[in-house]
């Protein structure tokens, strides 16, 4: 396999982590659909380099999943989602975006560290990215602790599932395929759970500030 | 292998079926009846397997063995006895406007999904298809917390979904370690996730990798367990949530969760050939038994009260499996089984109960023996049994475990006392004046459904003073493959 090769790879996962800080950082929620779409392209960017260089047929197959799923449903149901609840405004952060920001580069210099006795097992020609899909995991999380919006929090819930995802394809090549379409089955089953429940959430309180759901508490 | 297929199907079946059937009158009798055939076909796959020992079916995609084959009877079991329990139950809640028809058929629907996902989980042979089934298993019952629709239950759902959605991301994240580390040894080839394979490969495993790997699914899975600091979840989705649903998060959930773990474990075990994987499960296990005894205490909603009593029971197994050796495995699989009988027929008295006073605060909640001695009774014995006394299952299992905890780690069997003595102090004090004295509650208008109660606590009670032979090697069994 030729050094271009894993070039390729090596600059959509820098394109997955810039996103991921993009996400970080960004309090647009129609924004944030769209980075979220743009990190499922760079995924299936690098998934079918992968394919394409190794010759694993079956990954071709779960690109073409992922660019289903995570480039046309998925942000296809979070666009009519935030449609039907209009709540495209601007989202408060619990934490300041500056300080967000030398949080997450602390996040990925920890995950290098946690990657780096293991990812040199893999025969993966990916392997050098596995400490930026733990990267990436980490960040999907801290934005989901930081942020206090219903739909934002999904996104971050999705793109932890990005980065796990990329985990999946750069320390092996790729889950088994059965594994695959249960987790993508389960990931399509949820977004829809969680639709319904957003519209629940709203009608209960009349809006989707997750600060009203605050009350169960041990005092 | 035929008893494999019917034992999935008819549970999956289930779910469309009563989605279709909707809001008939006799959907409760028709979920029963799905719940009956599934326990019937537990039973025959359970005759295959001690006829014939451990069984694979569909090119090895799925198996059972002596750890999972008790568990699939029990699971599908409390799953029967608590659709029956449900029927009451349900009726009741209809009449006092709780559940409305369209809610109904989302239960009844759900129910049968829950219980597919359950038994896929316990019966699959891939490790990849478990981690799908535990994520089915919080997708199908997070609508159900959520069922009556008031803003605690809408939060204890979010919770719910959010917590264990983040958690499950951690098992999933360790999965994919396991295929890593056992890609390098059986090949990238769809076997590589079946644990059979990786059993007989176990040692050759990568041990930084499965250490990893396992710290991963210990948290992943332990946030379903509901060890602590990862339990927050549990007590909200408990109390929030209709009854029945506690009864089976409580009894079938946190069980099939830690059996997940248990694989794991085995698998973590003979890689790296330290006590690495026990002493994690050793630590989280400590600090959920004591830690929930002490919240017990400051319970005033009885449901929850009784949701923290399972972290701490969950606690107490996740401990005794991380001591390992034939006697504390052995105590922990009789703990499970306990514990998933006895906590169930305590949610089904306590269910009756709460409709009964119209509340979930224990402090209006009195004089249960009066208005209704089997449901007075049914908690006053649960309660009994769940706190470990002799002669119920419970008492014998805690036995077995403290006293291992004694000779092979005196240094934590001070914690487990002081937090089993807090627990009872705790639970007893408030149930004794629920149970007994004056009381002002009145009659249900559907005669509540208790045989499945009693039924549970004699089973609890038999398991306390006799083991059946078939029984007893089942768990030496289990308790050996344990390590």
């Amino acid at each position: 396999m030729s050094p271009l090769v894993g070039q390729v790879i090596n600059l959509f996962a820098a394109v997955l982590l810039l996103i991921a800080f993009a996400m970080l950082a960004q309090r647009r929620i129609v924004t944030l659909i769209h980075l979220f779409a743009l990190q499922g392209l760079a995924l299936v960017g690098s998934t079918t380099t992968v394919a394409f260089a190794t010759g694993q047929h079956h990954l071709y197959w779960s690109a073409g999943i992922t660019f289903a799923l995570k480039v046309v449903i998925l942000p296809l149901i979070l666009h009519r989602l935030i449609r039907r609840l209009n709540v495209k405004w601007d989202i408060e952060t619990l934490i300041n975006i500056p300080t967000m920001m030398l949080v997450g580069i602390l996040l990925v210099v920890f995950a290098f560290n946690l990657a780096l006795p293991i990812s040199q097992f893999s025969q993966s020609i990916a392997r050098g990215t596995l400490g930026i899909a733990m990267a990436c995991v980490l960040m999907s999380f801290l934005m989901m602790i930081t942020r206090s919006k219903a739909v934002p929090q999904v996104i971050g819930f999705l793109a932890m599932e990005n980065g796990l995802f990329f985990a999946a394809t750069s320390a092996t090549y790729g889950m088994p395929m059965v594994v695959e379409l249960g987790i993508a089955l389960d990931v399509l089953v949820g977004m829809v759970i969680l639709g319904v429940f957003m519209f629940q959430i709203r009608e209960q309180f009349d809006s989707l500030d997750i600060h009203h759901l605050e009350k169960l508490k041990e005092d | 292998m035929e008893a494999f297929f019917v034992l999935l199907a008819i549970p999956l079946l289930g779910g469309p079926c009563l989605w279709l059937l909707g809001d008939r009158n006799s959907a409760p009798e028709v979920n029963s009846g799905f719940s009956l055939a599934t326990f019937a076909a537990s039973a025959w796959l359970t005759a295959e397997v001690v006829a014939g020992g451990p069984v694979t079916a569909w090119g090895e995609q799925f198996f059972v063995d002596a750890l999972n084959v008790f568990l699939v009877a029990l699971t599908a079991f409390v799953g029967f006895t608590t659709s029956l329990f449900s029927r009451p139950y349900m009726r009741i809640e209809r009449e006092k406007g709780r559940m409305t028809g369209p809610r109904l058929r989302l239960y009844h629907s759900m129910y049968q999904a829950f219980m597919f996902t359950m038994l896929l989980a316990l019966t699959t042979n891939n490790m990849g298809i478990l981690w799908v089934a535990m994520e089915a298993a919080t997708l199908a019952t997070v609508l159900l917390v959520s069922v009556y629709r008031t803003a605690a239950s809408l939060e204890a759902a979010w919770k719910y979904f959010i917590l264990c959605g983040v958690g499950i991301a951690q098992a999933l994240f360790g999965t994919i370690l396991l295929y890593f580390a056992a890609e390098r040894v059986l090949g990238a080839e769809g076997n590589a996730l079946l644990w059979t394979h990786l059993a007989l490969v176990k040692g050759d495993l990568e041990p930084a990798i499965m250490s990893l790997a396992f710290v991963f699914l210990l948290v992943g899975y332990g946030t379903k367990i509901g060890l602590v600091p990862l339990h927050n979840w549990l007590p909200d989705a408990h109390a929030e949530g209709p009854t029945p649903i506690s009864a089976v998060l409580s009894g079938l959930l946190l069980n099939v969760a830690l059996y997940s773990v248990l694989r794991c474990k085995v698998l973590a075990d003979g890689a790296l050939e330290s006590r690495f994987a026990g002493n994690m499960m050793m630590g989280f296990g400590l600090l959920s038994v004591v830690v929930a005894a002490f919240f017990l205490s400051r319970q005033r909603d009885v449901k929850r009260m009784f949701a923290y009593s399972s972290i701490e029971h969950m606690g107490l197994v996740t401990f005794a499996f991380g001591m390992g050796g034939p006697i504390a495995n052995f105590a922990g699989l009789l703990h499970m089984t306990v514990h998933s009988l006895v906590k169930s027929a305590i949610f089904y008295a306590v269910g009756h109960a709460t409709q009964k006073a119209g509340t979930q605060v224990m402090e209006d909640i009195r004089g249960l023996m009066k208005a209704s001695p089997t449901v007075g009774w049914g908690l006053m014995i649960g309660t009994l049994a769940i706190l470990g006394m002799p002669p119920f299952g419970v008492f014998a299992s805690e036995f077995l475990i403290l006293t291992t905890a004694m000779r092979e780690h005196p240094w934590a069997t001070p914690f487990l006392l002081l937090a089993l003595g807090v627990a009872f102090a705790a639970v007893f004090s408030r149930v004794q004046p629920m149970v007994f004295g004056d009381t002002h509650l009145k009659p249900l208008a559907h005669q509540p459904a208790l045989v499945p109660v009693f039924v549970h606590l004699g089973l609890g009670l038999m398991l306390g003073l006799y083991i059946p032979p078939y029984l007893a090697a089942w768990y030496a069994q289990a308790a050996k493959l344990l390590g």
